[in-house]
Formats: C-alpha cells, sequence, structure tokens
C-alpha cells in the first residue's frame, strides 16, 4: 500500500524525506549539541519551527478540500481554534491550584468573574483522553453539522466560501464575549504543564515539535491514501464537472461532506498541537483574516498538490517570520505582492514550477475552476 | 476653573464693596458670623479644594474694575432705578449670607430682570463666582455661562465679557441644600419670562420636578393668561395638570389625569405611578391606572420607532457599503476584497480635503463626494486593468489576488499617513439631533446618513437602467459573447463597470467617515457585512442588496435591546447562515441562462 501511496509522488518524497530529517535533525540539535555550535538548533527555533508544522498541517486539510474537492473554505480558522480552544482548556485544568487566585479547581478569569463551579462544559476537561477525544470530536462534529446542511442545500463555490466566513467570524464574535466562559478576549494562557510535563522545558517543546511532524507526516500519508483512492478520484470528478458526477449516479453530497468533516478533523488537530507550543489561544485565530491567510498558503504552495501546501505554509510563514523581523513595515506589501503575482503568474503554485520541472512529459491534470 | 458642587467653596468676609452703606455692612458683619457657625463644616474643606483647583490657573490675571462708578453712584439716593436695585440684589446674592441670599434670590424673581434667571440658574450649577473683596476692589461677581455660549465668562450684572475668562481667586458662590430646593423653583420660575420658547418650556418642565405649590401655580396661571406660543401653552398646561394632581377635588384630579395621557414626560410618567398607587379615591386610582397604560402604549410605540430608525441607519451603512460590491460581485462575479479598501480610500479623501480646506467643512464635505467617487473609481479601474482582467472566471483566484492588494493598500495608507485613525470633523449642520419627544431623538448624521445611502441608491439604480453604460454592462453580464458580436467593447465595459463598483465604495467612504474613525482598518470591519449583504440579497440584484441591507439592519437592531449587540451580530451571521441554505441563491435569484454562469 505504501508503495501505491508513494509512488509517482516525487515532490511529496522529497518533501517527505525532508521532514524526517528536521524531525530527526532538529532534537538532536537543541538536547545534544552544545549552544555553541554551529548546527545547535535554539530553542525558540524549535519552537518556531513546530509552529510551521501545525500550520502546514492546516493548510494541508484546507488543500484536500479545495484541491481536490473544490470546496473554498474562508473559516477552516474555526475548526483550528476549537481544536486549539479544547486544548486550552485542558492545559488550563491543568493549572490547577497554581493560578494567580489560587483556586483549587476554577481557572483565574472564572474567579475573576465570580463563577461558582465549573460550567459543565468544562467538565472532562482535566483527563487527557477525554480532550484528545474533543480535539477531533468538535470541530468534527460542527463540520458535519454546518457541512450537512451547506452540502445538502447544494450551496457551493462562493457562497460556501461566504458563509464559512460567516461561521469564523460569528464564531470570533462569541469567543470575545466573556460570558461564553473561555476567557473572552484573553483567551487561555499560563499553561504549566502537559501530561506532568513542565510546558516551557526544552525537552517538552522538543517532544511536541516531533509530535507535530509525526502528525504531519501521518496526515500526509492519510491524505495521500484519501486522494489515491477510488474515493479520491470521485472527489476530482465532482471538482470538475459536479453536475456530471451527480447524473453519473453518485452522491456528490455524501463524499463533500466526510470530506469536510475529515479536514475539519485534521485543522483541529493542527490548533491543539499549535497552542501548547504558543502557549496561549484567544479568539484572534478566529479572525476571518487568519483563515484567509490560511488559504493564501495553499494557493502560494500549490492548491491541488498536497505537499505543495505544506510548502506553501512554510515559505510564506517563514517570509513573514523575516520580514516582520527584519522589515515590519514592508512585510504587507510583500505579503500583498506576493500574492497579487502568484495568483497572476503560478496559479499552481510553487509546487507548479516543480511539477512543470519534473513532469514535462506528463499531461497536466486539467484544472477546471468552479 | 474651580467648580464647586454647591459646596461652599468663597468665604463670605467681611469686606464689603463700597457700594454698601455702613448700616448694611454692621449688620452684614453680624449675620456673616452666624453663616460661619452655619457654614463651618463646610468651609474648610471647600476652600481648601477650591484652593487647590484654582492654583493651576495663570494667577497674573489683573481684576478688571468693574463698575465702580456705576455702583458708588447709587450710594446717595437709593434711587429706584430698576437696574441700581438689581444690581444690588445680585451682589447681596452673591456676598450675603445665606439668608440674605434667599431672601434676595426671591426678590430677584419678583423683579422679573431679564437677567435673572439667568443669574439664578448659574448660582444653582456653581457658574456664579466671586472674588475676594478687599476695601480697593470691591468684590467682582462673575457668571460663567451654560450651555447656551459655553466658554464666556460675564460680569454678572451688566453681562460684559471677561476677555480674561475667570480671575484668579475666584470662588464658586456657595449654597446649601435647602438653598438649592428653592433655587431650583425660583430659577424655573425667572426663566418662565423668558424670550426664548425653548427657555420657557424647559422652566415649565423643571417646575414640574419642583414643589409645585401654589406660588408655581399662581404663577403657571398667570403666565397662561399672556402665553401665545402653542408648545410652551402645552408644556405649561401639563405642569399645572401634574399640580392639580394634588387638588383635593378628585373631579379635578380626574381632568387632570386625562390631560396628562399625552405627555411622555418622565416626571409625568412617575407621579401618575404614585397617583394610581396612593390616590384616597378609587375611581381616580383606576383612571391613573389607565392613563399611565395609555402612556405605556404611546412609549412603545416611539421606542419600536427608535429601533425601526436605527434598524433603518445601520441598514444604511450597509447599504453604503455594500453597493459597490454588488457591482462589483454581484454584477461581475469578481470577490472583491479589496473592497473594503476602497471604502477606506474615499473616507481618505474625505480626511485630505478637510485637512486641506480646515474653515470650511461643508465644502469640503460636499467636494469630497466627487472626488473620492473619482479616485476610488480609478484605483478601481487600475485594479481591473492591472490584475483582475486577467482572472476572469476564476472567482477564487480573484479573491486571492484581492486579498493581497486590499494588504498592500492599506500598508500604503499606513506608511504615506500614519498607522493611527485620523479625526474627520463634521459640518454643524451634521452634528446635533432632532428631538421629536421626550422619548424619541433621532441624531441627525445618521438621518442624512440615510437619505444619502437612497440617493446613491436611486443614483446607480437610474445608471443601470437608464444608460447606455447600463446597457452594456448588463449585457456583458448575462451574455458576455453575445454582447461582444453585436460590437460592445466587453473589456471596456468591465473596466467601466468595476470603475463604477469602486467609485461607489469610495462615495460611501464619504458618509461613512462622518460616523466612525477613518483609519487603515476600517476596511476590513466592512467587508464581511458586506459580502453577507450581498449574498442574503441575492447577488447580481441590486434590490436584492436594497432589501438585505436594510433588513439585516433592522433585524439586527430589534434584537439588540434584548440579546445585546454582539449577541444580536451572531445571530444575524447564524441566521444568513441557515437562510443560504434555503435560498442558496439569495432573497432575490437571478433566473435563466445568465444565473448559471
Amino acid at each position: 500500500m505504501l508503495t501505491r501511496l508513494l509512488l509517482s509522488d516525487r515532490g511529496g518524497l522529497i518533501i517527505l524525506a525532508l521532514l524526517t530529517a528536521l524531525i530527526i535533525y532538529v532534537p538532536i540539535g537543541n538536547l545534544l549539541l552544545p549552544a555553541d555550535s554551529p548546527l545547535h538548533v535554539s530553542t525558540f527555533t524549535v519552537t518556531l519551527l513546530g509552529k510551521f508544522l501545525c500550520f502546514a498541517l492546516l493548510a494541508l486539510a484546507i488543500d484536500l478540500i479545495w484541491g481536490y474537492a473544490g470546496i473554498l473554505s474562508l473559516g477552516h480558522g474555526a475548526f483550528f481554534g476549537l481544536g486549539g480552544y479544547v486544548m486550552g482548556m485542558y492545559l488550563t485544568r491543568q493549572i490547577g491550584d497554581r493560578g494567580v487566585y489560587g483556586h483549587p479547581e476554577l481557572p483565574d478569569f472564572m474567579v475573576f468573574m465570580n463563577y461558582d463551579s465549573l460550567p459543565w462544559y468544562w467538565q472532562g476537561f482535566d483527563q487527557f483522553w477525554f480532550a484528545l477525544l474533543m480535539v477531533m470530536l468538535v470541530p468534527g462534529l460542527l463540520a458535519l453539522v454546518f457541512g450537512w446542511m451547506a452540502f445538502r442545500s447544494r450551496v457551493s463555490g462562493v457562497y460556501f466560501a461566504i458563509i464559512t466566513q460567516a461561521l469564523v467570524f460569528a464564531l470570533m464574535l462569541a469567543f470575545f464575549r466573556n460570558e461564553m466562559g473561555f476567557g473572552g478576549n484573553n483567551g487561555l494562557t499560563d499553561f504549566k504543564d502537559i501530561l506532568g510535563f513542565d510546558i516551557t522545558a526544552r525537552q517538552t517543546r522538543v517532544t511536541l515539535f516531533v509530535i507535530s511532524g509525526v502528525c504531519l507526516i501521518g496526515a500526509y500519508l492519510m491524505c495521500r491514501f484519501i486522494i489515491t483512492s477510488r474515493f479520491g478520484r470521485v472527489l476530482v470528478a465532482i471538482r470538475d464537472a459536479e453536475s456530471r458526477t451527480r447524473f453519473a449516479g453518485y452522491q456528490v453530497e455524501s463524499y463533500k461532506l466526510w470530506l469536510f468533516v475529515f479536514s475539519a478533523m485534521l485543522a483541529g488537530i493542527a490548533g491543539a498541537l499549535y497552542v501548547p507550543q504558543v502557549g496561549i489561544i484567544n479568539p484572534g485565530e478566529f479572525s476571518p483574516i487568519a483563515s484567509i491567510e490560511a488559504v493564501l498558503w495553499v494557493a502560494v504552495g500549490g492548491r491541488g498538490s498536497l505537499f505543495g501546501a505544506i510548502i506553501g505554509a512554510f515559505s510564506v510563514n517563514g517570509a513573514k517570520t523575516w520580514f516582520t523581523t527584519v522589515y515590519p513595515e514592508v512585510w504587507l506589501f510583500a505579503l500583498g505582492t506576493l500574492f497579487v503575482l502568484v495568483t497572476l503568474f503560478l496559479p499552481r503554485g510553487i509546487a507548479g514550477i516543480f511539477r512543470t520541472l519534473g513532469q514535462w512529459t506528463s499531461r497536466k491534470p486539467k484544472g477546471d475552476e468552479q | 476653573m474651580p467648580e464647586s458642587h454647591g459646596r461652599v467653596a468663597a468665604c463670605p468676609g467681611p469686606e464689603l464693596p463700597l457700594s454698601m452703606g455702613l448700616s448694611v455692612m454692621m449688620k452684614r458683619l453680624l449675620e456673616s458670623l452666624s453663616a460661619w457657625v452655619m457654614l463651618g463644616a463646610f468651609i474648610v474643606p471647600g476652600v481648601l479644594w477650591a484652593e487647590s483647583s484654582v492654583e493651576e490657573e495663570p494667577s497674573d490675571m489683573a481684576l478688571p474694575l468693574v463698575d465702580i462708578q456705576d455702583m458708588s453712584a447709587e450710594i446717595e439716593p437709593p434711587a429706584p432705578d430698576p437696574e441700581a436695585v438689581f444690581a444690588e440684589q445680585v451682589d447681596r446674592l452673591a456676598t450675603g449670607n445665606l439668608r440674605e441670599r434667599r431672601e434676595m434670590a426671591e426678590a430677584l424673581v419678583e423683579g422679573g430682570h431679564p437677567r435673572a434667571g439667568m443669574i439664578l440658574n448659574a448660582l444653582l450649577e456653581g457658574r456664579l463666582l466671586t472674588t475676594w473683596s478687599t476695601p480697593e476692589t470691591p468684590a467682582l461677581i462673575i457668571l460663567q455661562r451654560g450651555e447656551d455660549a459655553p466658554g464666556r465668562v460675564e460680569q454678572a450684572v451688566t453681562g460684559e465679557v471677561l476677555a480674561d475668562g475667570v480671575p484668579s481667586g475666584a470662588r464658586a458662590v456657595p449654597i446649601n441644600n435647602p438653598m438649592r430646593n428653592l433655587l431650583r423653583d425660583l430659577a424655573a420660575m425667572a426663566d418662565m419670562n423668558h424670550a426664548l420658547p425653548q427657555r420657557r418650556i424647559l422652566a415649565s418642565e423643571r417646575l414640574m420636578r419642583g414643589s409645585l405649590g401654589p406660588e408655581q401655580m399662581a404663577l403657571i396661571e398667570s403666565r397662561l393668561l399672556v402665553e401665545e406660543h402653542p408648545r410652551v401653552i402645552d408644556a405649561l398646561e401639563i405642569t399645572q395638570a401634574v399640580g392639580l394632581l394634588r387638588h383635593e377635588d378628585a373631579q379635578v384630579r380626574l381632568e387632570s389625569l386625562e390631560r396628562l395621557r399625552g405627555s411622555l414626560l418622565a416626571v409625568v410618567r412617575s407621579t401618575v405611578g404614585a397617583v394610581a398607587e396612593q390616590d384616597p379615591d378609587p375611581i381616580v386610582r383606576q383612571h391613573a391606572v389607565e392613563t399611565l397604560e395609555a402612556i405605556q402604549t404611546r412609549i412603545a410605540f416611539y421606542r419600536f420607532t427608535e429601533n425601526l430608525f436605527f434598524g433603518l441607519s445601520l441598514g444604511s451603512v450597509l447599504l453604503l457599503a455594500a453597493l459597490g460590491l454588488a457591482i462589483t460581485f454581484g454584477v461581475m462575479g469578481v470577490i472583491n476584497m479589496a473592497h473594503g479598501e476602497l471604502i477606506m480610500i474615499g473616507a481618505y479623501t474625505t480626511w485630505f480635503l478637510q485637512t486641506l480646506m480646515p474653515g470650511n467643512l461643508t465644502t469640503a464635505l460636499l467636494l469630497a463626494i466627487p472626488a473620492a467617487f473619482l479616485i476610488s473609481g480609478l484605483v478601481g479601474v487600475a485594479m481591473e486593468r492591472g490584475i483582475i482582467q486577467f482572472l476572469y472566471g476564476r472567482p477564487l483566484e480573484t479573491l486571492l489576488a484581492t486579498f493581497g492588494l486590499s494588504l498592500i493598500l492599506q500598508q500604503a495608507v499606513r506608511s504615506l499617513f500614519s498607522p493611527l485613525n485620523q479625526a474627520v470633523a463634521s459640518p454643524e449642520w451634521i452634528s446635533g439631533s432632532l428631538a421629536v419627544n421626550p422619548v424619541l431623538s433621532l441624531t441627525w448624521n445618521r438621518i442624512y446618513i440615510l437619505i444619502f445611502a437612497l440617493l446613491v441608491f436611486l443614483a446607480l439604480l437610474l445608471i443601470l437602467k437608464r444608460t447606455t453604460l447600463g446597457l452594456k454592462v448588463r449585457a456583458v453580464s448575462q451574455n458576455r459573447a453575445m454582447a461582444r458580436s453585436l460590437g460592445v467593447r466587453a473589456s471596456w465595459v468591465d473596466a467601466m463597470t468595476f470603475g463604477l463598483g469602486a467609485g461607489i465604495a469610495g462615495v460611501a467612504g464619504v458618509a461613512l467617515a462622518q460616523l466612525t474613525n477613518v483609519g487603515p482598518n476600517m476596511g476590513q470591519s466592512y467587508i464581511v457585512d458586506s459580502f453577507m449583504v450581498v449574498v442574503f440579497g441575492g447577488v447580481g440584484n441590486i434590490w436584492g442588496t436594497f432589501v438585505g441591507a436594510l433588513g439585516l439592519g433592522v433585524m439586527t437592531k430589534f434584537m439588540e435591546p434584548f440579546a445585546g449587540a454582539v449577541l444580536a451580530k451572531i445571530f444575524v451571521l447564524i441566521f444568513i447562515i441557515l437562510f443560504i441554505q434555503y435560498r442558496p441563491r439569495g432573497l432575490f435569484p437571478q433566473k435563466g441562462r445568465s444565473a448559471e454562469a
């Protein structure tokens, strides 16, 4: 099976190899090499790369539905953020009585807002397995309900993009409210430890990094499995000619729905991995602009090629980090220009360059937009 | 400014103006001693507080020597000159002891001098100030004008303007609580003869909140005999009716209840409420309950009107923001994420014109409308020619490219001007509000924007339906190939259409600059809403946008009172999500072949 996944995916192979190398090298570079060695990887870099891995996972989730089923979601930040909040709730419960107010059970912001006891929806989050389950269930359920309604009514294309934007915007407004019981504006932060390990310790950071990397590789293989299967071929048919596929007897809605749910779960996992590494989750993750940015990673990397999404997430975020530290004013100019140029001249993104370079003999799949 | 909150801030010291006779002086000495005892508790903290706040002012102002000649002239014969009497009354009101002050306040009202009401009001609000007096310089009594002429400082008796403002060392004339109650009635009674009808209405309403004793009732009655202004008569009659609610004759009480039915004032409501509970006569109680219900119904009606107005106002903002998008997105199918930035450009045009001609806000605003249309429109045409024309038929790619453009435009504004918000001033005729009645007042800027939005909508409708350009726009959007084969330059029409949409966004920016902050991020706050409106109304139909914008605006405002602003917005978003399931193509979907494109 692995051969089927990896054959005829030269770009993917290279990316996977690079990722594996990164996962092996970074722990060694950080933990074993002395700090003055030129090959040493600082803890800051570990966290930064860990963040990029989470973004890459999110980009992968978006590319799966946008690139292969033509579903553009401008609200994938919703699932990312929900996964993050679930993890944040677990981490908040782990603080225990070490908060500023020292309450044995309630988080600081609840003490501050005069809660008597934990709200019902906070129950169970002190258990790691429960949180882990919820990381996938909460975004998955939201995607199931939302997608079921949307696909059943044949909301597609631009309309779908805009109602997903409405979804993420509504979530942002909701989480900004203090009454929601998720810390309002400040979100959840000041985490202490995860599964008993100190969250700021180097070893924990490196472990989280490795877990993110492994998850990304696993998710990549799963996505690859989906798109190379029969299911995947139906998806591409739906993307290119939805009505024709429907007339051929396929239940277009359920194909789209299950793919959407799967993609939402991936985004949720990405969020859950992201939060312990950055140490905070707040409603800003739900801002519509953040979701659009995530779509842009995919566009830059190459829509419709899974490894392209990973390249896109790494290159855009890398450029962002570099620009915002070196030339903060130029960053938005650069980012804006990048998007304009990529859409005008590189409709298949960075991956498209590799593809034209590497596979000029093979026939290009004909991309027909909605 | 030393603003005493009625606490004792000045000291009624033994030093007296020269205008006073010796006997008065002796009498005063004794009385002021008693005043010292009475006020001892207040004075010390009051003086300390007043001094500390006075010290911050420039202290080198010369005390203007006012009216020494005038006043000394009066010493010899106590002439019955009303001005002189008034001057002395004011002087004693400001520098005398408490009892004397009360007498003087009453005397002032009786005298009926045109400035009497103003002075009593100032005393009540701590705006009547005095300076220390010495034998050389008599105490100066100063009046700081209130809301009618803010910042104006004048000589209390003559109204002569003191150019230097409040002299250093001036303290508010002290009053205590019993005095304040008395003053409230007196000030209202004095204002009863004010030249401005609004002031007379206000005075009548203030009397209503006061004691409404026989004296006040008599005054109202006498004023009613000479009053000619219909609204003042109305106000006086209502005040009289409130007073008559205490009449011993139940019939009179019933009649006055009947007269109060039409009033929306809070005082009337509470008084009628009290009657409904406490009146000895059960019939009167019954009537009071009915009257209260009638009043509540009317209030509910006006609340409804108010909600409707604010809803339509929000709707007009949404309409302005979304109309441009209805063209670019609706007619052309271009998802223009830089639409908000085109609005921002319009708003900055307004700001820029205002800074060019700071003295002339109205001209700047009127000029800004065509200027913003042209500038935003040109930016739009440039966008279309430079980028969007290569991306037709690929709406999702357009989305990304225009999003990139929006980032560039935002950053450009930030680098060119400032990352901070800019203050856009409103001309006077736009600020303020129109008070329809005590429970309903509408702000002028919202009224104007509502009208403006409707005008823009009508103009757009005319352009699309009645001009050649509109004909071509519709032709190209319905069937591009056919239009081209009939000789329409489709690419030129595209550019013009996009320019039109962008220009309208710019015009929207001019209007929105009157309502909200103008800053580099302002566009982002409109983009999501605008898309919601266009999608809700139905893509490709600007009537849909019209109905969608006003509908969503009204819906939001009607939810706000019980859900709160944020929840209302969340509900509206959820409503749109659900609505799209039910009607995936919006309220007014396009029909026919062009809809499938």
